[in-house]
């Protein structure tokens, strides 16, 4: 029903290169069973529910959403680290899906994953230097004096003395060994990387020396990013386009400047409305825009547009019956709204207690 | 802020202001500015097995266990030298008149047995006997709670679904009977002893070392290891087992007490060592009748037994209190 192909998602307008992962109506649905000897599926959670765009090569891009919308588990299942229940992920044009044992072994080169937790990433009981060293062993890139000096290589591109590879995760603080982490995906040359959260966990003062790095690498190494995170100024400062999520889907897909200035779906607006001004006086005095309602448990989620529910614009008859498709509804900009055409979207502002409503007339940029 | 390079002579200033970021914190912005980060030089190498050791070490009863285990396994071993007398010869001078055994003398310092044997002997020889059942049935279990255990957590599904289960069928016997079935069954030595004994023994293991799995499963650096290309099996055996290792070792102090006493009681109804080769079990089944002229046949024998299995008790809580606090330094 969803999912149908975006139209001309091929090829970008402002960031260079050609499509380096593709999803195509990925999802992934994690059945419910209940009893005790024979167990019977009774229903799903729809973690992440016809996902399709493209991540090109060489750009970041950034996957926001709340809590609980599926960005994690996107990330890991176009790693194929959970696998796909439908869909396809292709890479290069290759369907990852359908890869076992030795040849999705080998695919494993190409794409690594940066992890959220820096102290549960590591295996608390191997030396830094076999933990970098594992993916070097494993894919048999040469020998025990070549993989040494590779490691002591990799820890001094991310800033970490090379003479401590004898010493146990535990030994290091957070941003430490989150750089080790980074070492260890860097460690088979991949060109795609899946930042899943990098910095949450990190201390507010680590956290930019770890998207520095990041970018250094990016430009050194010529790497695409899948940056997920919920934290939307760090996403704004990092990411070339955006994708907000919402309840598996994905709502929006633009470029970075675009989505922050005049986001066109109603979700993405109440959302950049709930960021804070650094400013007290100016933000003492603006009116975020409050949704009603909490979001629809992913066990169930509302018929049509996952949105409609709490969406001040929805229309009865269309927005709870069809699902809307994310479509480029402007060059470069995909929206999954009904309301969004060619010339006409809505805009949503604070209404007088605060709640969401559509403010008259169309568009305002 | 002023840090010093590597060279003592070069000096950056980062530009930082007086601020109160920790050391290590410094370091982390050297890094980032193209120099790596010294605390290297800071912070001492701490090991994980160093902090272990030392947190056993202060546990007093714990060391008692262990000392009373290395002597126990020093008379095992050294019996046939240190032994007084052959355990299994019967002296004529070992009965009374009437043929009572004979109480502590200079020749037989414990006193001998119902058929004149010296007692101190047959409980050093006896000590070989609970120890080396005892361990290899320990072991024969570990190896098969492992192996299950394992196989269960960390593939799931069906597999799971039919270990477990039998592991619960098993549990679920009663485990003398099922020892006295099977050694009736085929003929008692100490191998089927052994086998009978770990047969009944590697439930509670699997047990715990399958919950264990399932927790170790979940962390990320399993995920991790898998994308890094590791086969199941280097997972298994590089990344789980070594978590394992601290249960491992405590069960298998708690569980040696439980099958030494489990020889003993077995070798108690008859089933397990059979006489000559003295058994401590089968020295109380002995001379049970005799309680009451002959105390000391069942006095020293049980508290071989309730000595050796609280030494191992004391080890194996030390272990555990050992390796509990996890404390991950940061």
């Amino acid at each position: 029903m969803t999912g149908a192909a975006a139209t001309g998602s091929a090829t970008g307008t402002t960031v260079a290169g050609d499509t380096l992962i593709r999803l195509e109506d990925l999802r992934v649905h994690f059945p419910i069973t209940s009893g005790i000897v024979f167990q019977k599926k009774v229903g799903a959670v729809h973690a992440v529910d016809g996902l399709t765009f493209d991540v090109r090569r060489g750009e970041t891009l950034g996957l926001v959403g709340e809590s609980g919308c599926g960005k994690s588990t996107t990330g890991r299942a176009i790693l194929q680290l959970i696998r796909p229940t439908t869909g396809r992920v292709l890479y290069e044009g290759g369907d990852l899906a359908h890869l076992r044992g030795r040849r999705l072994r080998e695919q494993r080169k190409r794409m690594q994953m940066i992890f959220q937790d820096p102290y549960a990433s590591l295996n608390s009981r191997m030396t830094i230097g076999d933990v970098i060293g594992e993916p070097l062993l494993v894919h048999k890139m040469g020998g025990k004096a070549w993989r040494k000096a590779e490691v002591r290589r990799l820890l001094e591109t991310v800033g970490i003395n090379p003479n401590t590879l004898n010493r146990y995760p535990h030994e290091f603080s957070g941003g430490q060994r989150q750089r080790i982490g980074i070492a260890r995906a860097l460690a088979v040359g991949p060109n795609f990387i899946v930042c899943d959260e990098p910095i949450s966990a990190l201390d507010v003062s680590i956290r930019a020396q770890i998207i520095n790095l990041l970018r250094q690498l990016q430009r050194e190494l010529g790497l695409t990013y899948l940056f997920i995170a919920h934290d939307l100024s760090v996403v704004r400062h990092i990411c070339d386009r955006v994708a907000v999520m919402y309840l598996g889907r994905v709502v929006e897909l633009a470029e970075n400047a675009e989505l922050y200035d005049a986001p066109m779906h109603p979700y993405t607006q109440a959302l950049l409305s709930a960021v804070p001004i650094p400013d007290p006086e100016a933000e003492g005095r603006r009116r975020p825009v409050v949704l009603t309602g909490d979001v629809p448990s992913p066990v169930e989620p509302p018929s049509g547009c996952h949105f409609h529910t709490r969406c001040p614009a929805a229309r009865e008859g269309l927005c709870d019956v069809e699902d809307p498709s994310l479509l480029e509804v402007r060059p470069g900009r995909w929206a999954a709204c009904h309301l969004i055409t060619a010339t006409d979207s809505p805009h949503i502002r604070a209404g007088e207690d605060d709640f969401a409503v559509v403010a008259e007339g169309g568009e305002t940029a | 802020m002023i840090v010093h390079g590597l060279e003592p002579e070069t000096e950056i200033d980062l530009g930082l202001g007086s601020s109160a970021s920790g050391a290590s914190e410094i370091a982390t912005a050297v890094g980032a500015a193209g120099m790596w980060s010294p605390d290297a030089l800071l912070v001492e190498h701490r090991s994980l097995w160093g902090e272990i050791w030392r947190r056993f070490r202060r546990d007093k009863f714990a060391m008692i266990g262990v000392v009373i285990i290395i002597l126990l396994v020093l008379v095992a071993v050294l019996a046939p030298w240190i032994a007084p007398h052959d355990p299994t010869r019967q002296y004529d001078e070992g009965l009374t008149m009437e043929g009572m055994p004979v109480g502590s003398s200079d020749q037989f310092l414990l006193g001998t047995d119902t058929l004149g044997r010296d007692l101190l002997s047959r409980l050093m020889y006896g000590a070989r006997v609970s120890l080396v059942v005892g361990v290899l049935a320990n072991g024969f279990a570990l190896v098969l709670g492992v192996i299950f255990g394992l196989t269960a957590g960390y593939f799931r599904g069906w597999v799971e679904t039919l270990l477990m289960r039998t592991t619960d069928v098993m549990m679920a016997f009663p485990i003398i009977l099922l020892a006295v079935a099977l050694v009736s069954v085929l003929k008692p030595s100490i191998w089927i002893l052994i086998l009978v004994i770990g047969i009944v023994y590697w439930t509670p293991m699997t047990r715990v070392i399958h919950g264990e799995v399932l927790s170790i499963r979940e962390k990320e650096f399993v995920d991790a290891a898998r994308l890094t290309g590791c086969s199941n099996g280097r997972i298994l055996f590089r990344h789980i087992l070594p978590h394992l290792v601290a249960v491992i070792l405590v069960y298998t102090s708690l569980g040696l007490a439980t099958t030494i006493l489990f020889e003993a009681t077995l070798s108690y109804i008859g089933l397990g060592i059979q006489p000559p080769t003295p058994s401590w079990g089968q020295m109380i089944s002995e001379g049970q009748n005799y309680y009451l002229a002959a105390p000391h046949l069942v006095i020293y024998p049980g508290l071989a037994i309730m000595i050796t299995v609280l030494a191992f008790n004391l080890v194996g809580d030390g272990l555990r209190d050992a390796f509990d606090p996890q404390q991950r330094r940061r």
